[in-house]
């Protein structure tokens, strides 16, 4: 009886949507295995991959990006400007939170609030005035001046439940509370409208998940009714799980292990090539001969990307002459890595270096993949056009207080744009530092070119797509020119799963497994 | 025996006072533990804020006399991490990594005693020179190769091809030469048994038997071949004793000769090693832990090392000195009842 009741339903769910049968029996198991697990249920505690990583299990935002960079609507049904400074969004109706409490303007204006009070994500929204409820289902999102990157901003609203969220918890602390320090309620509850509920975590052990039976995405295909996420820090126990067959899917996979997966039969692995770029600065101010754009020019010139990206990174990073990756507004698609060692022994010369000079370089061993082993090969490079380097490489606990201090010539950084728009890459690395707004606070080469700062600055208020592509291309090309930082390469990533888990479409260059989606042979 | 108990509760609070001194003073060095809580993009003003808050700017000695005053009464602080008392999460980790050691142990105890025995009456057998040899290798490969080796084997599984397969013999050699693999590589599985407070247990459940044997071998890989020649050499002397040969004479059976009279003054020495073994045994899960991602206090200890946890470390290192003292008070304990003129230190003569 219960089959034949089965075949009927599923029969009326093929005649008519043909998508809504499998979300119907979402009954599949997954077990993945993370490098760490979210550090609390609080979206908006931190703001980090594996929090935004769980924030597209447990929430959903008003639009996400695609798997081309384009915006597709979620909470948000459909949105459209109203003027220079105000975009109009619509909100799908009957959406339930995992409480049971149906999501409305509030629920939006009361995250909205909330993550102006987040320590991590208040940057974000700091261009933000207003979220001005219109109805049940409209609001207006206000910015202070014109904003081009508004909607890129809507992907980290992920509403959260006002009325689950309201009161007093059992230790007479706000339920709102943001907090790093103490215990607060939502980071340890949660009430979203995403496709999981978490049934169970233990911090460091692992994460429960099942799917959301009033899921309002009816047309997910996804088909996972249970999951568990398990953090397994050591590289070499996350692939061995995985080709045990203890887990099904894994992320990241480590350089050295991409073939081992590639060759066994009965694992799937999809590589990618990311948007974090890897970069040296060079510190201006600690030595004299970085001022001279020649000799930052030549240090361009010496260093082989290519090269690094091949054997070092074992073909597992895409080789950067610009901190645009493509698909980013300001990539110019000209720029090619510029290894040339003759022309870099001459600028030197042309510049009165030719003996060269020493210079300290710092970088991190175990933030970037392979990040020590990268700081080897470029001192090994500098060291042909007579630049010595003493090199010191340091765990990344110990290398952030040294990078803040510019307590070395060279220093290492990577950087992903929060935003996913080249503008962020510039206003963090490239901009004149100054304290008061801000700016250029990870600028340890203290490069400061104001005219194109004034570019980056015209740019963050143009709304016009082509015009404001048009600026950031020339800030790229401008910073190129100038050397003003030595590119690498934009980190590769990787995912791996068992053959009947298909990850590929669920996949994207931010890092957010849709796993909402995921469809399980 | 009193007198004894109080002077180790003495040294125990010595201890803990150093180890608690050091780690203060080299938490400088072990990074800063804002840059892992706030993103990246955090404003310096914000993250000096979240510095002032947690009372990092205040001199060392002040963040050391708070620390103090508040650990006499229990309260050894907040992990930056888990934002819980550092105490709560070592005990929610503690179980899983003596349930290790505690597995590793039976291991070492069962095994070293008859190989090592045997290796003493028959030192010429082909069984015992096989061991010897074994236990040579095991005490040479670091532990976390074993424990890689361990999973290639048994858990990923490997295919031999080294034989020309299309001959009956070279088919079997392929077959066995090549494993299965299937054991669990990772963690302490899904059926564990609850005992009582955090103490949830991997001895009840053939899951939970099967996820604890692979990291239980490879800790016990360390400490196994030195027991193993430490009671062969110490079997072998014994046996050597005037008491033994007259025994001998006497016509007991061997059995009783070996097992009852041999082994027990054999035990001695083993037990004193043994006390001080366990205590390194509890550093060494902070490697097989991180290798098989077992959820205790080794790993924990390295993430919050990772992390600059301070409170974290300092509270990991202090429990665990105190479980050094704890091991070494009861192993001279078990060692006057082993061996009754032995005088304990305080004991009146």
């Amino acid at each position: 009886m219960k089959r034949l009741l089965t075949a009927f339903v599923s029969c009326v769910a093929l005649a008519g949507a043909p998508m809504a049968g499998s979300a119907a029996e979402a009954n599949k198991e997954l077990k993945m295995a993370y490098d760490a697990d979210p550090v609390t249920l609080d979206i908006h505690e931190q703001l980090s991959g594996g929090i935004l990583q769980l924030s597209h299990m447990t929430f959903d935002p008003l639009i996400r990006w695609t798997k081309d960079l384009q915006f597709e609507p979620r909470l948000a049904k459909s949105w459209e400007r109203i003027d220079d400074k105000t975009m109009r969004f619509h909100l799908r109706e009957g959406v339930k939170f995992h409480s049971g409490n149906t999501l409305s303007s509030e629920d939006v204006k009361f995250t909205f609030d909330r993550l102006k009070k987040s320590q991590d994500f208040k940057a974000i929204f700091q261009p933000f005035s207003d979220l001005k409820i219109i109805d049940d289902t409209t609001f207006d999102l206000i910015t202070k001046e014109p904003y081009p990157l508004l909607l890129n901003a809507a992907t980290y609203i992920f509403p959260m439940d006002k009325k689950f969220y309201s009161g007093k918890d059992d230790q007479g602390r706000d339920k709102d509370m943001v907090s790093k320090q103490v215990d607060t309620f939502a980071s340890r509850h949660e009430s979203g409208t995403g496709p999981y509920i978490v049934t169970s975590r233990q911090q460091g052990v692992k994460v429960e998940f099942k799917r959301f039976d009033d899921y309002w995405d009816k047309d997910s295909p996804g088909n996972v009714g249970h999951i568990t996420l398990t953090p397994i820090k050591e590289n070499n126990t996350r692939v061995s799980a995985l080709l045990s067959g203890g887990v099904d899917f894994i992320a990241p996979v480590p350089p050295t292990d991409l073939d081992r997966i590639k060759r066994d039969p009965n694992t799937d692995l999809v590589t990618m090539s990311g948007t974090r770029i890897i970069i040296f600065e060079m510190n201006q101010k600690r030595v004299e001969a970085f001022k001279d754009k020649r000799v930052r020019q030549a240090i361009a010139y010496a260093i082989n990307q290519e090269g690094i990206a091949a054997k070092i990174m074992k073909g597992f990073a895409t080789p950067a002459a610009q901190l645009s990756p493509e698909g980013y507004q300001g990539h110019v698609d000209g720029l090619k890595p510029r290894y040339d060692i003759a022309k870099a022994k001459e600028l030197m010369k042309e510049a009165g270096y030719e003996d060269g000079f020493t210079i300290t370089m710092m970088a991190p061993n175990n933030r970037y993949v392979n990040d020590d082993k990268i700081a080897q090969a470029v001192a090994a490079m500098l060291a042909r056009i007579n630049i010595k380097v003493d090199l010191k490489t340091l765990p990344k606990a110990q290398y952030w207080p040294e990078f803040d201090n510019r307590a070395a010539d060279m220093m290492m950084i990577g950087w992903h744009a929060d935003t996913e728009d080249s503008a962020n890459f510039y206003e963090f690395l490239t901009m004149c530092p100054n304290t008061d707004t801000g700016a250029g606070q990870y600028n340890a080469g203290n490069y400061c070119n104001p005219e194109l700062d004034k570019l980056v600055e015209q740019a963050n208020v143009e709304t016009d797509r082509d015009k404001r592509a048009k600026m950031l291309q020339k800030v790229e090309q401008g910073l190129y020119d100038d050397a003003a930082f030595i590119p690498l390469h934009w980190q590769d990533l990787a995912w791996a799963s068992k053959k009947n888990v298909e990850i590929e479409p669920i996949l994207n260059v931010m890092n957010f497994p849709y796993i909402g989606d995921l469809v399980v042979k | 025996m009193l007198a004894f108990l109080v002077q180790r509760i003495g040294q125990a609070i010595l201890v803990m006072f150093v180890i608690s001194v050091i780690s203060f003073a080299i938490q400088d060095g072990l990074g800063d533990p804002l840059r892992q809580m706030v993103g990246q993009s955090v404003s310096d003003a914000e993250r000096e804020q979240l510095r002032e808050d947690l009372g990092l700017n205040d001199p060392i000695v002040v963040q050391y006399a708070r620390f103090a005053t508040n650990a006499v009464q229990g309260d050894l602080g907040n992990s930056y991490f888990y934002g819980e008392p550092t105490l709560d999460v070592i005990m929610d980790h503690l179980p899983a990594t003596l349930e290790l050691v505690i597995a590793a142990s039976l291991m070492i105890i069962f095994l070293s005693i008859p190989i090592g025995v045997y290796a003493a009456i028959r030192p010429r057998a082909w069984l015992s020179k096989f061991f010897m040899g074994v236990s040579t290798v095991g005490i040479s490969i670091p532990v976390f190769l074993t424990a890689i080796v361990l999973i290639q084997l048994f858990s990923i599984g490997v295919t031999v091809d080294w034989f020309p397969a299309d001959t009956g013999w070279g088919q079997w050699l392929n077959d066995v030469f090549s494993t299965d693999g299937g054991m669990p590589s990772y963690g302490r599985g899904q059926e564990l048994t609850h005992l009582f407070g955090t103490w949830d247990s991997n001895f009840f459940s053939w899951d939970g038997l099967l996820h604890l044997l692979l990291p239980a071998v490879s800790l016990a890989s360390i400490m196994l071949p030195l027991f193993i020649r430490l009671i062969r050499a110490e079997m072998m002397e014994v046996l050597q004793s005037d008491y033994i040969r007259y025994a001998q004479a006497k016509g007991i059976s061997p059995w009783r000769i070996n097992f009852l009279h041999a082994l027990k003054n054999t035990m001695l020495p083993v037990i004193t090693v043994g006390g001080v073994q366990i205590g390194i045994m509890v550093a060494y899960t902070i490697l097989t832990e991180t290798v098989f991602q077992w959820p205790g206090v080794g790993l924990m200890f390295l993430e919050a090392i990772t992390r600059s946890d301070i409170p974290l470390i300092v509270a990991y290192l202090m429990v665990v000195g105190l479980i050094f003292v704890i091991t070494n008070t009861v192993v001279d304990l078990v060692y006057g009842l082993v061996n009754p003129t032995v005088k304990l230190t305080g004991k009146k003569a």
